[in-house]
């Protein structure tokens, strides 16, 4: 079965009328045309090349690059609780963390690692997080010479400075802190804990934490 | 005689040398323009504007290892890209690129060899040309290549009859093969350029010029859409290079042959010496490959065939039949 344009009206019957067609279409001006539609474009010469390491794209605040890990705007402490669901919910399967309790019965995340040539940034850890503790941040370009610097979670938790200084930057959205966070803000377990210590230490009471 | 043999050889290693440099810059070249015409840049970080392109990709290219796949029919598989581009070397033998100049005290003539069978030598050397990507596709073991291949059999049956008939009409009326002897033909100015008398010669040799180059149109040996790279599939390195140097080298000098054959050649035109009017035409011409490039679809090898064989080949044999009446008539 032969190709048929759509543009033809009627199919030619005779061979005379396929000779005629072929001599039509091989006679025709068609080939000037597009020489001057092109020769059009290189006189106007418009560049839509983005000069990519010198000029980067805008991206959207909703943008899913590598992860940051977010730290407490108070105390700087990871805000991490080693819940695992970011690992449970992962559907590359490439987020592994292991926990223990620590001397204060509390959790603490001792390995947490995220398999980046595995990640898919579906953005489902950052979702399902409850802390807020693991966000999709804007560094896109992957690439590195060693592997070390895929994973090091030193380079992904938010630098301390930033925290404190304030310029720790975050999303308005489901999930992200409100504005007005710090009027709802109540003590942590922690402070409640850290009061009955030193309330402990006046009594002259050693306590076992 | 030794003074001949010597001035020969220079003349040679000459054109060689300046006609691999010319080749690589033409990559660079069609790199910028086509990219022009397509909107973007093209390249233009390495040197300034991305002149030293060539000689990063020269780099590359040589020290890229040479891969020779298994079951490839090995001594064919090395000897293909040289074939090609040494063909493309040969076929300039016979082509005037300048006027007779003086240097040195003695005058030169920028010709390798005035034979006087000039463009027969030029057709027949080109012909022989197709054998680099025919051997190419057959020995590498590949089915891709062995398809590329197959489409060079299919080019090579298309274009050589218009080629050479095309050609036909402007030799009836000059009366010599030699190239200088068509070019001194038109030294008459502008009027009596070939292309006036002989316009359906000049797009046929176009056209069968294309397809003998396997320039964009009738790009059919490594058709992006169809075969993957046709018979340089399984190429590396330098000897996917030497198939790009040949492709260039007689890219440029069918450029040469065109204008010296239709288009006034070498002689002067008006105030601009005769020289740099060959240079410009030459330009013109390259230019002209890389514009159809970017305009045109590829064509599948059965509307190739059929252009050749029921359009090209036709009207050549109409033209050469005028002619001869035309030039009966005059005699």
């Amino acid at each position: 079965m032969a190709y048929i344009k759509i543009v033809d009206e009627t199919t030619p019957k005779s061979n005379a009328q396929k000779f005629v067609q072929f001599w039509n279409r091989a006679l025709s001006g068609e080939m000037f045309v597009g020489l001057w539609l092109v020769f059009k474009e290189f006189c106007s010469s418009k560049i839509h090349t983005v000069q990519y390491p010198l000029e980067k794209l805008p991206l959207s605040p909703r943008y899913r690059a590598v992860h940051e890990l977010k730290r407490l705007l108070d105390s700087g402490n990871e805000r991490c609780i080693g819940c695992g669901l970011c690992e449970k919910i992962c559907v590359a399967n490439c987020i592994r963390m292991e926990t223990r309790y620590g001397e204060d019965k509390r959790k603490k995340v001792t390995e947490y690692t995220i398999n980046f040539g595995r990640c898919i940034y579906c953005g489902l850890c950052a979702e399902v997080c409850p802390e807020l503790a693991i966000v999709h941040g804007n560094r896109y370009e992957n690439a590195s010479e060693q592997r070390a610097s895929f994973s090091l979670k030193q380079d992904m938790l938010t630098p301390i400075d930033k925290v404190l200084s304030g310029n720790d930057c975050e999303y308005e959205g489901v999930g992200s802190v409100s504005y007005d966070a710090d009027l709802k803000i109540k003590q942590t377990p922690l402070m409640y804990l850290t009061k009955e210590e030193s309330k402990a230490d006046e009594s002259g009471v050693k306590q076992d934490v | 005689m030794t003074l001949y043999v010597i001035e020969t050889l220079i003349k040679i290693l000459l054109v060689v040398l300046v006609f691999s440099a010319l080749a690589g810059f033409a990559t660079y070249v069609e790199r910028r323009i086509l990219a022009k015409f397509q909107r973007r840049i093209g390249p233009n970080l390495v040197g300034p504007f991305g002149v030293l392109q060539i000689l990063a990709d020269g780099i590359k290219l040589f020290t890229k290892e040479d891969i020779v796949p298994s079951g490839a029919n090995e001594i064919i598989f090395r000897i293909a890209p040289v074939i090609t581009a040494a063909t493309a070397f040969i076929a300039m033998a016979p082509i005037p690129f300048f006027p007779e100049f003086e240097a040195f005290g003695m005058v030169i003539r920028p010709i390798i060899s005035d034979i006087n069978v000039g463009i027969l030598f030029v057709l027949g050397v080109g012909a022989a040309g197709i054998y680099g990507p025919l051997l190419a596709g057959i020995s590498a073991n590949s089915k891709y290549s062995i398809l590329g291949a197959a489409r060079a059999a299919v080019q090579l049956l298309s274009f050589e009859v218009v080629s050479g008939l095309s050609l036909l009409a402007p030799i009836i009326l000059v009366g010599s093969l030699s190239l200088i002897d068509i070019n001194n033909y038109q030294s008459g100015g502008i009027a009596s350029w070939l292309i006036f008398s002989q316009p359906i010669a000049f797009l046929l040799f176009l056209f069968a010029g294309y397809a003998e180059l396997n320039r964009t149109p009738f790009d059919l040996l490594e058709h992006e859409a169809e075969v993957v790279a046709g018979f340089a599939t399984e190429y590396s390195g330098m000897r996917w290079g030497m198939f790009f140097i040949g492709e260039y080298a007689s890219m440029i000098s069918l450029s040469f042959l065109v204008s010296i054959l239709f288009l006034g050649g070498f002689n002067p035109l008006g105030f601009i010496p005769g020289g740099i009017a060959i240079v410009l035409k030459v330009m013109f011409f390259i230019f002209l490959f890389m514009w159809a490039r970017a305009a045109y679809p590829h064509v599948r090898p059965d509307q190739l065939m059929g252009l050749c064989w029921r359009v090209l080949f036709p009207l050549a044999l109409l033209n050469v039949l005028v002619t001869g009446f035309v030039n009966l008539g005059g005699n």
